[in-house]
């Protein structure tokens, strides 16, 4: 039997042979791999973006908000709920829970703030002390909310950094007065520039305790509680405790508890599933590849009847001659495979160089497979013409002209 | 006859080609013994069937009915793959069109075989060196066929032929393309290669060559007519 050594060298020269022709077929996989590596490197930046906009607050948050969704959509409105509301009280109950470092009752809306003798309307946030752990941010001048004891919150507020800049300029704002709606409140510290999530700008906000947004938009329960548990405990334990916790408080399931970590798995799971559809439609010129080595092939074995008769003279065997021609576009694809590989990764570099704020990624698995295919591809594209030269007969062959 | 040493034994070979609705008998009941060393010519006229004999020899093709033992064993009936082995151990093969590969250099041309065979590359370049001397081809061993006249693309393709030691030598008309001169040459080492103890069977037109083999055999329609040696008659069948 021939080496693999030797048969490798003799499909690269018959490869050489046709400088052109190979070239062109090479291309025909280049492009495919090329397009997979490009179109997944996208996909997996996106992912990556993604999933980083939604961990930058800490991946050990759960939330809790009311009403039980069964099946993931809107309790229809309209309809009186019988659920409870979800109260002050139940946020500081869940504070003692093990495991939970903190919990953080919040309410929400859109207001018109007045200070400093200028108007802007923001986001302001009904939370608690223990907001500055949940969501990791961080006071740049004063303070952030004093933790009172519920029934005795004072009329403060933190402002966002935009806020901030907006109403005061460069002005020290502490201690200066902020009126929203009919309410007064007393400026305590301004927050760190956080920046934007998913395009929304989270520094032009504004923080009062919750009791006073309850107040300030007329409402009897909270919107939401976030709870922040110790990096390491397993999160479906908090859940379950947070859940048999509020159920003993409030006698039935009328609520929803959602884990981050739940949440960024469906997510990842998506995006995942987005990124192998979109490498999918690179795959779809891989396959247009791989029939160009199916036709080449073919036409490589039409064209050497002559000398596979010859070498069937010579004493190759069936087997042989198969493994020479499979050989051939197995290289043939091999090679077109590095080279869309090697272009795929350059272009990705090119482009975030290029479009730094498009977030591109190249997944090194993705890149392997690509390769892995690739062969496969060769494997495939080349059994059809390869088995038909081995099952020449000889004399035929050698006779064709 | 000295059977029992006998290279080759063909008996009641018949062989058949069917075109559309024609029939060919390209042999019809071939009986030949051959013996170790022996120096054949066979003649005849075209179509007569010389070519389809000499592949037959070459296990290259398969009589329709017919018993051929090769060095005293039935080769007739072997799968496709052990006659591959006879051919690449026992049998070298020369074309009139020569049939060496374009791409491949001189060298690597009379290589085939011993990678084919699975020979190690030390043992080959060995190999190939010494038949490229023993050829005449040092200086024109990394050229390309193309490259090459015709007498040196004769003489790779007979150092192709034989880098391989087979014991038996089977030329269809190996002199066809050639000038009479470079056609003469080939012969002559051809004949070395018979002296040397292989058996060498050439198929000609060329009667001055033919007359040149120690055993000339006829062949007419598809069928033995005369077989002689040393220019005395042998009855055949
Ligand atoms: N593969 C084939 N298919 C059909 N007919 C064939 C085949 N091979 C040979 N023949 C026929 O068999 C007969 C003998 O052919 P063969 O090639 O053996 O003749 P030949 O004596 O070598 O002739 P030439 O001197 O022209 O080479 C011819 O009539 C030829 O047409
Ligand atoms: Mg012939």
């Amino acid at each position: 039997m021939m080496l693999i050594r030797d048969s490798v060298q003799f499909a690269i020269q018959a490869i050489i042979a046709h400088r052109l022709r190979s070239f062109l077929t090479m291309l025909g996989i280049a492009v495919g791999i090329w397009s997979v590596i490009l179109l997944t490197s996208i996909g997996e930046g996106v992912h990556q973006y993604v999933l980083a906009e939604f961990t930058q607050f800490g991946t050990n948050v759960i939330g809790i908000s009311p009403g039980k969704v069964k099946t993931g959509g809107q309790p229809p409105t309209g309809i009186p709920s019988t659920a409870r509301l979800l109260t002050m009280e139940d946020a500081t109950s869940l504070k003692q829970l093990p495991n939970v470092i903190g919990a953080t009752p919040t309410v929400w809306g859109n207001s018109e703030l007045s200070a400093n003798g200028r108007l802007r309307r923001s986001t302001i946030y009904g939370v608690d002390a223990d907001f500055t752990k949940v969501f990791s941010s961080s006071v740049r001048i004063g303070s952030f909310l004093p933790a009172d004891n519920i029934g005795g919150s004072r009329a403060l507020i933190v402002l966002g950094s935009k806020l901030r800049k907006e109403l005061f300029g460069q002005k020290n704002p502490l201690g200066a007065r902020v009126k929203i709606g009919g309410l007064h409140f007393r400026v305590i510290g301004v927050m760190a520039p956080k920046g934007q999530f998913l395009g929304i700008d989270l520094d032009d906000t504004a923080f009062i305790p919750t009791e006073r947004a309850l107040e300030l938009y007329n409402r009897e329960g909270l919107m939401e509680i976030h709870v922040i548990y110790k990096k390491g405990a397993e999160s479906s334990d908090v859940a379950s405790a947070v859940k048999s916790r509020l159920k003993l408080r409030h006698g039935a399931e009328d609520f929803t508890v959602t884990t981050q970590e739940d949440m960024l798995k469906t997510l990842s799971n998506v995006l995942n599933i987005l990124t192998i559809a979109v490498g999918a439609l690179g795959g779809i010129s891989l396959l247009v590849g791989g029939v160009g080595i199916v036709t080449i092939m073919t036409i490589a074995v039409t064209e050497r009847t002559n000398e596979i008769g010859l070498m069937m003279a010579l004493g190759a065997q069936r087997i042989t001659v198969l493994f020479l021609f499979l050989g051939e576009s197995v290289v043939l694809s091999a090679l077109g495979g590095v080279f869309g590989l090697l272009f795929g990764v350059v272009t990705a570099q090119l482009m975030q160089w290029l479009l730094p704020s498009l977030p591109v990624h190249t997944p090194w698995s993705f890149a392997l497979i690509a390769l892995l295919v690739s062969g496969m591809i060769g494997l495939l594209a080349g059994v059809m013409p390869a088995r038909k030269a081995s099952m020449l007969d000889p004399i035929n062959a050698l006779r064709a002209e | 006859m000295a059977s029992a040493e006998a290279l080759i034994r063909l008996m009641h070979i018949h062989r058949t080609f069917y075109l559309g609705d024609s029939k060919v008998n390209a042999l019809r009941d071939v009986n030949l013994t051959i013996n170790q060393g022996e120096y054949i010519a066979v003649m005849g006229p075209s179509g007569s069937g010389k070519s389809t004999l000499l592949n037959l020899l070459g296990l290259l093709d398969r009589p329709d009915s017919g018993i051929y033992h090769l060095a005293g064993r039935d080769v007739t009936t072997l799968a496709p793959d052990e006659q591959a082995q006879v051919r690449s151990k026992h049998i070298g093969f020369i074309f009139q069109s020569f049939h060496l590969v374009p791409r491949l250099t001189a060298a690597a041309n009379i290589e085939l075989p011993l990678i084919l065979a699975g020979i190690n590359p030390d043992e080959r370049v060995q190999r190939v060196k010494q038949a490229i001397h023993e050829y005449g081809l040092d200086d024109r061993a990394q050229h390309r066929p193309n490259e090459l006249s015709g007498g040196q693309r004769q003489r790779v393709a007979i150092a192709r032929a034989t880098v391989m030691r087979p014991t038996l030598l089977l030329a269809d008309e190996p002199t066809g393309n050639l000038d009479k001169v470079t056609g003469e040459e080939v012969i002559h080492l051809l004949e070395t290669l018979n002296q040397q103890g292989v058996t060498l069977i050439v198929v000609t037109h060329d009667q001055a060559i033919g007359a040149r083999a120690h055993r000339q055999i006829t062949m007419d329609d598809g069928a033995v007519v005369t077989d002689t040696i040393n220019n005395s008659e042998l009855i055949t069948g």
